[in-house]
C-alpha cells in the first residue's frame, strides 16, 4: 500500500485546499499523472503523483484544507489486492470507527472517506444550470454540497469572483511574507553584480529573430536562463537547496522564474532541465508557464522544486536587480534592464548594451570569490550567444 | 362541534349501527363495560346483546367469528381490545381475512373491520405497548388505517365499513381524550395522505399517534425560521406516496416520524420508497425518528426517552438541515 | 478597417493581455508598455496578438517605433493601408 500524500509545493506552503480529485477508487495511475487539483495561496495547482499503482481510497474530500504531509490516497502496488495489503495505519483504523459507529445509536457517516458528499438534488441542479459541481463548497452537514450551495454558487459565481480575487491577493502576500521573512531571517545573503555587454547577444537574436514569425521569436530572457543553467554546471554550489543544516546539490537546473501576477504577487514555478532544451523549447515552455502561471494552473513539479530562481525585471525595469533567495534555495540571479552605456572596448571609449547581472546567494553554502566566477562565467556564456 | 376523539369513534359507531341492520359490534368489554376505551357506552342498552355482543377472551375465536359473519352478509366491527392481542389472532386476519378473496377466485369477499387500540405512553410496560402497525401493512388484502385526528375517527369508520375487503383500524390509545372538529358531514376518505402543514425546507411524514408531537415539533421549528410541512400518512396500506413525493419534490428533504422501532419499520417502507423514486429530488439523506430499540420500558422518564418526542424530531431536522 | 475599428482591436487585443486596462485611462502620446506595464512576455503576445487579428507582419526591427498607443495606430494604419 502506498500512501499518497500532499506535497510541500513551496517553502510558503503549510497546507492546501483539495479542489478536486482527478482520479477515482480503481484508476490505475502512473508517474507523473495530475492526480488532483490543490488550490494553495497562490494558485490552483494541479498536483502530480510519482508513484504507480491503482488508487485504492480517496482520504481527502474535495473542499477539504490538509496540512503538507496529509495523506490523501492509498495506491495498490502492482500485485496487491485490497485483502492481502500492507495497511497503512489509517485503513487499520477504518474497522474500529465503523465497529463503534454500529455500537452508537444513530451511526454518523464517518466524515472524510470515500466520495464527496453531494446531494443527488443538488448534482442534478448543477447540471441544469451549467455549474461545475466540484468547484462548490458545501455547507450541509459534514461538508455537504446541497441544492442551496449549488443556487448560490450558481447566483454568486459573478459577484463573488471580485472577493475571490482579493482574498486571493491577501493570501498570497501572506505567503510570499512568509517565504521572504523565513529566507531573510535564516539565509545570510551576500550580493554580486556584474555589467555584461549585450551587443553580441542582441545582434545575435536580432538576426535569430529576423527569420522568424512573430510567433516563433525568441526573448532575451530564454538566452539569459540557458546561459545561467550552463554556468550552473561549473558552478554546482549555486543550485540546490540548503536543507537540514547541508546543502544538497541539484543534479539537473530546474529554474525558477519569477513570473508577476498582473493583479499582483508573483510566483515562481520551474522550467525543468534548463541546460538541456534548445531556446525554441524554452520559449515555447516559457510563453506556456507565463500563460499558466497566469491563469492559475500551475503544476505541482514546477512549484515544489526550482533548484535556483531567475528574476528578469526585463525592458521596462531598474538597471540593477538584487534578489532575495526563496529557501531552501540557494540562490538567486537577476537580470536588469539592457541600457545603452559609455563603455571602453580595446582602449576606445564607445556606446555598448549593457546589462547588469546580479548574484543573491546562500554564503552558508557558496563564497563572494565562487559567486564572483559564477557571474563572469555567465558573462562569458553571453558574449557567445550561438553556442547557447 | 368540538368533541374527543373516543366520542368521534363513538360517533362513527352509532351512526353505522343505526344506518345498516347488518352492522354489529363484537369484542372483549365492548357490552356491559362500555369498551375498554369507552367507545361503546350505553351501546348494549341502545342496540342490545344481538348486535354488541361481549366475547370470552380468545382473539382467535371472536376474529375468526367476524370473519364468518362478514363472509354470511353481515358487516362485523370486531374490537380486539389493543395490538398486543392482537397477535393472538394473527392467523384470522393473516391467512383467512386477508385471503380468500385471492383463494375463492373472487367468489367470497370479507367485509370485516377491526378496530384495535395501538400505541406506548400510558406506562402499560412492554407487553401492552407495541406499535405494530407495520406488520399488517405488510400484507396484501387488508386495508390498514391509522386515523390520527377527530375528522378520522369520525369518518374513517362509514368507508371502512363499505369496503368489500378487511380493513384493520388502529387507534393510537394515547388520541382518545384529544379533542378536535370532524368533517362537517363527518365523512373522508380512505384513500390519501393528508397534509397538514405546509412548509418549504423540509417534509415530515408521519402517522397515527406522532402526528401531534409531528407538529409540535413544526410549530417548535417554525419558532426557528424551519418551515416544515407534515403529512399524516392516514392510509398506511395502501401507501399513497404521491403526496409524499409531491411533497418531497418541492422540499427535497424528508424525515419519517414513527413510533414503530427502525428496524423494518413502515418508516423504512417510506424511505425506500423515496429512494427508489424520488432520489434525485433529494438534498439531504431522509431520515427516520422511531422508538428505540427496546421493548417499551415502564418507568416513565424511560418510556418517554424510549419513543420519538417532539425535542428528537427537532434535532433530526437540525442535523439534516446543518443548523 | 477606419479607425475606429482598428483602435477598438487593438483594444480588444491589448484586453486579452491585461484584462484590467480601462481603455479611458490610457493616453494616446504616453508609452504604452509602461502605463500598462507589459513585461517582454506581454508585449510579444501582444504583438503576435496583432498579428493574429489583424494579418500585418510586425518585423522586430520595428518594435523601436512602436512605443505610444498613438506610434502602435499609426504603424498599423499605414501597414493596412
Amino acid at each position: 500500500m502506498i500512501e499518497f500524500k500532499l506535497p510541500s509545493l513551496g517553502a510558503d506552503m503549510d497546507e492546501g485546499k483539495l479542489l478536486e480529485w482527478k482520479i477515482r477508487p480503481g484508476d490505475r495511475v502512473s508517474k507523473g499523472q495530475v492526480v488532483a487539483v490543490v488550490d494553495t495561496s497562490k494558485a490552483a495547482v494541479d498536483v502530480e503523483i510519482w508513484s504507480e499503482g491503482t488508487v485504492f481510497e480517496l482520504l481527502v474530500e474535495s473542499g477539504e484544507t490538509i496540512p503538507v504531509g496529509t495523506p490523501m490516497a492509498t495506491l495498490l502496488e502492482a500485485g496487491e489486492t485490497p485483502q492481502n495489503a500492507r495497511h497503512s495505519p489509517h485503513t487499520a483504523a477504518a474497522p474500529q470507527a465503523s465497529v463503534a459507529a454500529a455500537a452508537s445509536s444513530t451511526p454518523e457517516p464517518a466524515a472524510g472517506v470515500g466520495r464527496r458528499r453531494i446531494s443527488p438534488a443538488a448534482r442534478k441542479r448543477a447540471e441544469e444550470l451549467g455549474v461545475d459541481i466540484e468547484t462548490v463548497d458545501g455547507s450541509g452537514p459534514d461538508g455537504a454540497v446541497t441544492l442551496a450551495d449549488v443556487e448560490q454558487a450558481a447566483g454568486a459565481s459573478r459577484a463573488a469572483a471580485p472577493q475571490a480575487a482579493i482574498d486571493r491577493q491577501a493570501e498570497m502576500r501572506r505567503a510570499i511574507a512568509a517565504a521572504m521573512s523565513r529566507s531573510k531571517r535564516e539565509i545570510p545573503h551576500y550580493y554580486l553584480a556584474e555589467p555584461v555587454p549585450m551587443r553580441r547577444a542582441t545582434a545575435w537574436l536580432a538576426q535569430a529573430n529576423a527569420g522568424r514569425p512573430i510567433a516563433a521569436r525568441l526573448l532575451m530572457a530564454v538566452v539569459q536562463l540557458k546561459a545561467v543553467a550552463l554556468a550552473l554546471k561549473t558552478f554546482p554550489e549555486m543550485n540546490g537547496f540548503f536543507r537540514d543544516g547541508a546543502f544538497q546539490p541539484a543534479a539537473a537546473a530546474h529554474v525558477g522564474v519569477a513570473i508577476s501576477l498582473r493583479q499582483g504577487g508573483l510566483v515562481a514555478p520551474a522550467i525543468h532541465d534548463v541546460g538541456e532544451k534548445s531556446l525554441e523549447q524554452l520559449m515555447t515552455e516559457l510563453a506556456d508557464l507565463v500563460k499558466r502561471a497566469r491563469a492559475g494552473t500551475l503544476r505541482s513539479s514546477e512549484l515544489a522544486d526550482p533548484t535556483i530562481t531567475v528574476t528578469n525585471l526585463g525592458e521596462q525595469g531598474v538597471a540593477t536587480v538584487y534578489g532575495v533567495i526563496y529557501p531552501p534555495q540557494v540562490a538567486l540571479v537577476g537580470f536588469g534592464r539592457i541600457i545603452d552605456q559609455p563603455w571602453v572596448e580595446d582602449g576606445a571609449l564607445g556606446v555598448m548594451p549593457i546589462v547588469t547581472t546580479s548574484l543573491a546567494a546562500d554564503h552558508r553554502v557558496s563564497d563572494g570569490h565562487r559567486g564572483a566566477r559564477f557571474l563572469a562565467e555567465l558573462r562569458e556564456l553571453l558574449q557567445q550567444p550561438e553556442k547557447l | 362541534m368540538k368533541m374527543t376523539y373516543r366520542e368521534a369513534v363513538r360517533q362513527a359507531m352509532h351512526e353505522a349501527l343505526v344506518a345498516d341492520p347488518r352492522v354489529f359490534l363484537m369484542g372483549e368489554d365492548v357490552g356491559k363495560y362500555g369498551g375498554s376505551y369507552a367507545c361503546s357506552l350505553g351501546f348494549l342498552e341502545e342496540f342490545g346483546p344481538e348486535r354488541i355482543r361481549d366475547t370470552p377472551l380468545s382473539e382467535l375465536g371472536f376474529v375468526g367469528a367476524g370473519i364468518g359473519a362478514a363472509l354470511g352478509g353481515l358487516r362485523p366491527i370486531v374490537e380486539v381490545m389493543t395490538v398486543n392481542f392482537s397477535l393472538l389472532a394473527l392467523d384470522q386476519i393473516v391467512n383467512t381475512a386477508a385471503t380468500l378473496r385471492h383463494m375463492s377466485g373472487g367468489q367470497f369477499s370479507v367485509p370485516l373491520v377491526v378496530r384495535m387500540a395501538t400505541g406506548a405512553g400510558r406506562q402499560l410496560a412492554a407487553q401492552h405497548s407495541h406499535s405494530l402497525e407495520n406488520w399488517y401493512a405488510h400484507i396484501p388484502g387488508i386495508k390498514v388505517l391509522a386515523p390520527a385526528t377527530v375528522a378520522d375517527a369520525r369518518g374513517m369508520l362509514a368507508p371502512a365499513l363499505a369496503d368489500p375487503d378487511p380493513v384493520i383500524i388502529f387507534e393510537h390509545a394515547q388520541l382518545y381524550n384529544l379533542e378536535g372538529e370532524p368533517a362537517e358531514d363527518g365523512h373522508c376518505d380512505i384513500a390519501t395522505a393528508a397534509l397538514h402543514r405546509e412548509g418549504a425546507d423540509v417534509s415530515l411524514v408521519t402517522y397515527g399517534g406522532s402526528l401531534p408531537k409531528t407538529l409540535a415539533a413544526a410549530g417548535q421549528l417554525a419558532a426557528e425560521g424551519i418551515a416544515a410541512e407534515v403529512i399524516d400518512l392516514r392510509v398506511l396500506r395502501p401507501l399513497d406516496m404521491a403526496t409524499i413525493f409531491h411533497s418531497v419534490r418541492k422540499t427535497h428533504k424528508a424525515v419519517v416520524v414513527d413510533e414503530g422501532w427502525k428496524s423494518g419499520s413502515l418508516a423504512a417502507e417510506v424511505l425506500a420508497r423515496l429512494a427508489e423514486e424520488c432520489f434525485y429530488e433529494l438534498d439531504a439523506p431522509p431520515a427516520r425518528v422511531c422508538s428505540a430499540e427496546v421493548p417499551i420500558p415502564y418507568a416513565r422518564h424511560l418510556e418517554e426517552a424510549a419513543l420519538p418526542q417532539p425535542a428528537r424530531i427537532v434535532a433530526a431536522v437540525r442535523r439534516m438541515l446543518g443548523k | 478597417m477606419d479607425e475606429n475599428e482598428l483602435r477598438a482591436a487593438v483594444i480588444a487585443t491589448l484586453k486579452a493581455i491585461a484584462p484590467e486596462v480601462a481603455e479611458g485611462d490610457l493616453r494616446a502620446d504616453r508609452p504604452l508598455r509602461s502605463q500598462v506595464d507589459l513585461d517582454s512576455m506581454d508585449w510579444l503576445n501582444f504583438l503576435i496578438g496583432l498579428h493574429e487579428r489583424l494579418q500585418v507582419d510586425i518585423p522586430e526591427a520595428d518594435y523601436a517605433r512602436l512605443v505610444t498607443l498613438g506610434d502602435v495606430l499609426d504603424y498599423l494604419a499605414r501597414k493596412l493601408a
